[in-house]
């Protein structure tokens, strides 16, 4: 296996963000102007509303009053732009006011509740996402997110309902415990990458199918199974070992959030101050030019992999030990370590832009499915936006395109961009 | 290379020409142990009966009847007779030709359906028709990817063109009532993601792995969008296609064993067989070909040379679409006969893997995504014939196999060197 043929996210996300370069005696300000209304932040913004408005198209030409009053267009258009401005409308109230505050409630407290979901539903995304975006940046595609979050979720799920510790330290040790088995999945796929050069798209969704069945063999035995139970389930956590609430028992966001915040700011350190983390970046920017300069290349791919995996398994935890806690069964992952690749993406394998990217994602999970329960659109609706975004966030010459903005440095040719930017 | 070579000191004997290449004989020591463990050590007795035949054939081989314990004892020193022979030939620094680990992949097969069916039958036919069921979509969409890769441009959007293909088919023919009409549709679908990640890989240059992993996401979104708001309140225009009827072939199909499983299948099937012989001779044996895989090998040589580097991505990737739209299609139109929310089920991702497991090359690919066919199907086999050991682990088994015939076997293979970089001309 070459390194050459590896899908190298890693160089697209120096690639896609086209700061403007700083032209000499340009003042911060002026340059910060030219950020703000040609560069990426803008460039983010119209991308975001590109997608919605896409989401609008198909939300509004498949609903049936829109339908009805195309249906006599001619005689009375006002009608049907007054459907359209209902059926869009209606479920993009809907989804905010699922994801962010629900002005029906009274009172602040209920009404900033859907918030609190949207930041349970981002706990393990960002998580998931941490680890996706930091295998990216050593230049490995990590899909085995689903294996590496089963894995964690039963080996934390087992010591939160098996063990008896006291209050702290066995949420700690739960925690650890799924932390541990999730880094020790990824590493297979690392330790199989650096000693043998097999390719880790491959180990990665094996180890995703070789978890899936382990865990549901455990499910089936005394190990993991609820006793007495005929369903491949295991027992509730033990209060001691589950997230406790942030914010009282009316709120589902629990204290997982609080570890994930944590991990932002560990791998922000990791990569982007420490010697481990240049080395790591150093092998994704291009790997034989790390090994000339004497990286040990084979090392970075496990402790990448490990790593990588580790978060994940924060993100099997925190579904394990704080979204279900009645017990769970092998759909624990919920399809989060997918997901994860499109936050990583997202937010350009950046330690605080995944956090950012988890949470708009944490929104559109929760707004999606209020949205599906009032105005009867679809939760995929969802997906097509989040998708969309990524997609025109990725290809911001189709933006400027679309919206006539100017290039950013008007001579510069894509190969130069790439040129300033590899600096 | 790195990875590998980092590993290996630099060995002062490179005046010989071939190096001594150990992971062949090391894999194959490794499977043998298992057998040896689990076939002969765990050994079980009683009797294995194979059915060879179906009801409906016209010549009746009568059941294969081994003793259990006789027979995996006799596979397991086949294999380490292989295994033995491997390792003279990395002696002499030779290769162990790939038949003979095909044999190898034979024996331990057969070996392991031995063990797993003491005192029950396995019914060969069913298990090589619901082998080559599962594994028609997966060919398609192997052929798709390999084809993009040797052009240049990866293809992850697979699972994204093979449910596109799906989702236009069962409507294209519901609608016409045409299950052919539906045919081109899915081809149509698949092209159409493929165009989008043309575009973007091409033209706005975007990371391919980006776009691919981004248009999987965004062709989900859309068709269970269309299935639940559209699809499913008009089941009976929308999405009831008319499934195709299974074609016999006269004198092929009743040949024993393999005759019903190869032919006597639906039209899908057999354009498959004539896609993966023209692919793979396009690709090696015609000019076209030669400057598809200069542009995935060098694209500035190509350029040079008078290759329009970034039209030959553009169609390429497009008829890499077209193929796995196609793929898509067998699943409404020739398995389901109505098209279902996620239908794929990671389909793509592990035709992604054939693709890589099976060396960028056509027919190699195809014989990866058999094997990944064959892993799936065992589930009902084992349903059927009962398991020795939890059923997880037998699942599991094919999975492992597969990891370590990566590490073993494919590790030192080389992708497109162009494949995945974009080409920018300067």
């Amino acid at each position: 296996m070459t390194d050459q043929q590896i899908p190298s996210p890693s160089q697209a996300a120096p690639i896609v963000p086209d700061a403007p370069e700083k032209e000499p005696g340009e003042s911060r300000w002026h340059a910060f102007v030219r950020e703000v209304t040609q560069g990426s932040v803008l460039i983010s913004v119209l991308a975001v509303l590109l997608s919605i408005i896409a989401g609008g198209i198909l939300i509004a030409a498949t609903d049936e009053d829109v339908q009805r009053a195309a249906g006599y267009f001619f005689a009375r258009p006002l009608d049907t732009f007054r459907a359209i401005w209902d059926s869009v409308a209606g479920a993009y109230s809907a989804l905010f006011q699922g994801a962010v505050y629900n002005f029906r409630r009274p009172g602040f407290a209920a009404g900033i509740r859907p918030l609190t979901e949207t930041l349970t539903f981002a706990t393990p995304l960002i998580a998931a996402g941490l680890g996706v975006a930091l295998a990216f940046r050593v230049g490995l595609f990590n899909i085995g997110g689903r294996g590496q979050m089963l894995i964690a979720a039963a080996a934390a799920g087992w010591v939160g309902f098996a063990l008896d510790l006291p209050f702290g330290i066995h949420l700690l040790a739960a925690v650890v415990a799924g932390i541990i088995a999730g880094g020790v999945w990824g590493g297979i796929a690392g330790l199989l990458k650096a000693r043998t050069g097999a390719h880790e798209v491959i180990t990665t969704i094996m180890l995703n199918f070789i978890a899936f069945y382990l865990v549901s063999f455990l499910l089936r035995t005394p190990v993991l199974q609820a006793p007495g139970s005929n369903n491949p389930k295991t027992p509730a956590m033990k209060e001691t070992a589950v997230f406790p609430d942030l914010f009282g028992p009316g709120y589902n966001l629990h204290a997982g959030f609080l570890f994930v915040i944590v991990a932002t700011v560990v791998v922000w350190y990791l990569l982007n101050r420490s010697n481990v983390g240049f080395q790591f970046r150093a092998v994704g920017e291009n790997p034989h030019a790390a090994r000339v300069a004497g990286i040990n290349v084979p090392s970075v791919y496990v402790w990448a992999m490990v790593i990588s995996g580790a978060l994940i398994g924060l993100a099997g935890t925190a579904q394990a030990l704080g979204t279900i806690k009645t017990g769970f069964g092998s759909g624990i992952d919920a399809g989060i370590g997918f997901d994860a690749i499109t936050v990583a993406l997202l937010g350009r394998s950046r330690p605080w832009g995944v956090f950012a990217a988890g949470i708009l994602f944490g929104a559109f999970k929760a707004g999606g499915f209020s949205m599906q329960a009032a105005e009867g659109v679809p939760v995929d609706i969802v997906l097509v936006v989040q998708s969309l975004i990524v997609l025109f966030i990725a290809a911001p010459p189709l933006v400027r395109t679309i919206f006539r903005l100017r290039t950013p440095g008007a001579s510069q040719r894509p190969s130069r961009r790439r040129k300033a930017v590899a600096r | 290379m790195t990875a590998v070579a980092a590993t290996r000191a630099p060995e002062p004997a490179l005046e010989r020409e071939a190096v001594r290449s150990w992971k062949v004989p090391i894999a194959l020591a490794i499977f043998t142990l298992v057998a040896l463990v689990l076939f002969v050590a765990l050994g079980r007795d009683g009797t294995s009966t194979f059915r060879l035949s179906t009801e409906a054939d016209a010549f009746r081989l009568p059941d294969l009847a081994l003793p259990t314990r006789a027979g995996c004892i006799v596979l397991t020193v086949l294999m380490a007779a292989i295994t033995a022979y491997s390792v003279v030939r990395s002696r002499a620094a030779r290769k162990t030709p790939l038949w003979l680990i095909a044999l190898f992949g034979v024996l331990f097969v057969v070996a392991f359906l031995t063990w797993a069916s003491a005192g029950a039958a396995v019914p060969v036919p069913g298990l090589l028709v619901g082998t080559l069921g599962l594994s028609v979509p997966l060919i398609f969409g192997a052929l798709g990817g390999v084809i993009g890769e040797r052009v240049g441009v990866v293809n992850v959007a697979i699972e994204g063109q093979l449910l596109a293909g799906a989702f236009a088919s069962a409507v294209v023919a519901s609608v016409t009532r045409q299950p052919l009409i539906g045919l081109i549709g899915a081809m149509v679908a698949g092209m159409l993601v493929s165009f989008v990640l043309a575009a973007f890989a091409i033209k706005y240059l975007v990371d391919q792995v980006i776009v691919g992993v981004v248009l999987n996401v965004l062709v989900t979104g859309i068709t269970s969008f269309f299935f639940s708001k559209v699809l499913t309140p008009n089941a009976s225009v929308l999405n009831s296609p008319p499934k195709f009827s299974r074609i016999e072939i006269p004198v092929l199909s009743d040949i024993p064993i393999i005759g019903p499983a190869l032919f006597r299948q639906t039209i899908i099937v057999y354009v498959m067989y004539v896609a993966v012989a023209l692919v793979w001779f396009f690709l090696f044996k015609t000019r076209w070909g030669l400057r598809l895989r200069s542009v995935g090998e060098h694209p500035q040589a190509a350029d040079t040379v008078g290759i329009n580097v970034a039209r030959t991505r553009f169609w390429n990737v497009s008829l890499a679409g077209a193929i796995a739209g196609f793929g898509g299609a067998y699943l409404t139109l020739g398995a389901v006969g109505s098209f279902n929310k996620e239908m794929t089920a990671g389909a793509g991702f592990i035709a992604l893997a054939a693709v890589i497991f099976g060396r960028w090359d056509p027919l190699r690919a195809t014989l990866a995504a058999l094997l990944f066919g064959f892993a799936q199907n065992l589930q009902n086999v084992l349903s059927i014939i009962g398991s020795p050991v939890p059923s997880e682990f037998m699942l599991m088994l094919p999975y492992v196999v597969t990891i370590v015939a990566v590490a073993g076997l494919v590790g030192q293979s080389r992708a497109p060197a162009a494949s995945g970089k974009p080409y920018i001309k300067s």
